[in-house]
């Protein structure tokens, strides 16, 4: 087996320049629609999504900008999505 | 505010935008490329390999200066099932030859690089701005709003990208849904180039590709790849939307089970991980080409949803240049007679109709229909994994008629009705 490693493990690898307080994702916390949770927290390569004990949240920290969670829930969790403001977020060495 | 007017501005600093930059700043017009990375290859991520033919075509012998990982000499084929699989090693000079050859390539390096002929051939490079608006005046697209500085054109090329929202607001692409498109997870791990060389059996400078169905994506609509860099090895799996919640499995699970199929895992044992990366995959191809010009725009590469997926191997790098190589033609033609109105632009649609990009799109174009069928996913896998184990295990359980046996398994894992549907959907691809 390889090194067992979190996903906030493997994201601390990663270069973010990250704003702390505005989220370029708004995320209607209120939903009660599991399966449609579940899909994101399924989905998100970031696990930024978690759904633990009924409790629903969100952080755009670890944020890749994929986009999934947009193609995904547009409309309806994911109440609006934008790449964010230049220079801001995820910076790929490797790519 | 202040007001800037060049002959082009470029949206997108990735492989189709800069494509286009290089080709139209060495014709001598003022061209504008914005990125919202820090550097261009900041926010992009790849399986892996580049199919080498276009970008010849436009800076021949590219592989010589740029900084290529290397050049792919063995293609392999994987079937995984739960804990081993079948996998097919192609070697053959032809792979490797003139402009059929593929690299194995690291964006975060290689736009920097292209970036850089860019610039050297005049073009104008601003990061770390994100553009958040086209400006519209009666119908014609005119020029681009960042963070509220305008600044005009006469075309601005679209090359931003699977999540062009650019496109989608001004109404020439629809917003994407689950079923065409796949979220990719990546890692890079590092290794020595010697281990590398021993492990995948190559020679220094020289590749390896394994494509790899099954397992990975639990059966998901996707698959994994490997591809071996100078001194690292990435290593991935793609999985389409529309399937997310068919398996229980979690993208990053995913990614996990497959580093640590028994054979993934020897490839990259003690290996250190360097980069975790996610990007969307275009799947549907085809079926989703969004507007292609309009008055004063074109839309190119990933933007344009110019990409060939087919589960385990993905293509649009060579698509995406090729088409900011198009676009570039277009607007030389525009320049010539002054005139950036849809009519003129067209001629970008023309080209791309006479160009491997259409030619090949359309031919594997019924190919997502036949991915849907799952069955390149879990029957043919599982069912692979039964004929070899059936001639290759040897203990002192009877062993039974091997071609009785074989059509057994052929059986559990198969119905007619599902074979008839699949080579039908196959034969469309022709
Ligand atoms: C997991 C995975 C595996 C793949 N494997 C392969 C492979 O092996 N071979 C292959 O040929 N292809 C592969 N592809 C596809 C290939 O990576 C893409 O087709 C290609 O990168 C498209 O290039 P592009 O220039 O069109 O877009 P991108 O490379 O995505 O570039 C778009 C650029 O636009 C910028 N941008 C976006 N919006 C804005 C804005 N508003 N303002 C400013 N800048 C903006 C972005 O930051 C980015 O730099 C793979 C893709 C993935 C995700
Ligand atoms: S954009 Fe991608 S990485 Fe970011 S929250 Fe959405 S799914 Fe997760």
């Amino acid at each position: 087996m390889m090194k067992k490693m979190t996903i906030d493990d493997k994201l601390g690898l990663d270069i973010y320049n990250t704003d702390e307080h505005e989220s370029h994702i708004d995320v209607d916390l209120e939903c009660k629609d599991e399966a449609e949770i579940m899909k994101l927290v399924l989905a998100c390569p970031a696990e930024c999504y978690k759904y633990v004990d009924g409790q629903f949240s969100f952080s755009h920290l670890g944020c890749l900008e994929c986009g999934t969670c947009r193609v995904l829930s547009h409309d309806k969790i994911v109440k609006s999505w934008n790449h964010p403001m230049g220079t801001i977020g995820v910076s790929f060495r490797q790519g | 505010m202040s007001e800037e007017k060049f002959d082009v501005i470029v949206v997108g600093g990735g492989l189709a935008g800069l494509t286009a930059a290089y080709e139209l700043a060495n014709a001598g017009y003022e061209t504008l490329v914005v990125e919202r990375g820090d550097y261009c290859g900041a926010k992009n991520m790849t399986g892996g390999r580049l199919y080498g033919h276009s970008l010849e075509k436009v800076i021949p012998n590219f592989a010589e200066e740029a900084p290529i990982e290397r050049k792919i000499v063995k293609e392999n084929i994987a079937l995984l099932n739960e804990k081993g699989g079948v996998q097919i090693a192609y070697t053959s000079p032809q792979l490797g030859e003139g402009s059929n050859a593929s690299y194995s390539v690291l964006r975060g390096k290689f736009d920097q690089w292209l970036a850089g002929k860019a610039e050297e051939a005049g073009a104008m490079m601003v990061t770390g701005i994100r553009v958040d608006k086209l400006i519209e005046q009666d119908g014609k697209v005119v020029g681009i709003d960042a963070g509220g500085e305008e600044m005009y054109a006469d075309v601005v090329i679209l090359a931003d990208g699977v999540n062009s929202l650019l496109a989608q607001q001004i109404g020439m692409k629809k917003e994407i849904e689950p079923h065409e498109v796949a979220v990719g997870a990546k890692e890079v791990f590092k290794l020595s180039e010697e281990i590398i060389n021993e492990r995948f059996g190559v020679a220094n400078g020289e590749g390896a590709a394994i494509l790899c169905a099954g397992d990975p994506t639990d059966g998901n609509l996707g698959g994994g790849f490997i591809y071996t860099n100078k001194d690292t090895v990435s290593v991935g799996i793609v999985t389409t939307l529309s399937d997310i919640g068919r398996s229980q499995l979690s993208v990053p699970k995913m990614v996990e089970r497959f580093h640590n199929h028994p054979m993934v895992e020897p490839y990259i044992k003690g290996g250190e991980l360097v980069e975790y990366s996610g990007h969307l995959v275009t799947e549907a191809g085809w079926s989703m080409i969004p507007e292609l010009y309009r008055d004063g725009v074109l839309v190119t590469g990933d933007a344009a949803a110019f990409v060939i997926n087919l589960g385990y191997t993905v293509r649009g790098m060579d698509f995406a240049i090729e088409s900011g190589r198009l676009a570039a033609e277009a607007v030389k033609r525009a320049k010539a007679v002054d005139d950036y109105s849809a009519d003129t632009l067209s001629y970008y649609k023309k080209l791309l109709e006479e160009s491997f990009v259409f030619r090949d799109m359309k031919k594997f174009s019924a190919f997502p229909a036949i991915l849907e069928e799952h069955m390149i996913f879990n029957e043919l896998p599982a069912f692979v994994g039964d004929v070899f184990n059936r001639m290759m295990v040897v203990n002192s359980e009877p062993s039974g008629d091997l071609v009785v046996g074989i059509a057994n398994d052929f059986c559990k894992r198969f119905t007619m009705a599902g074979i008839a549907d699949f080579v039908g959907k196959l034969m469309e691809v022709r």
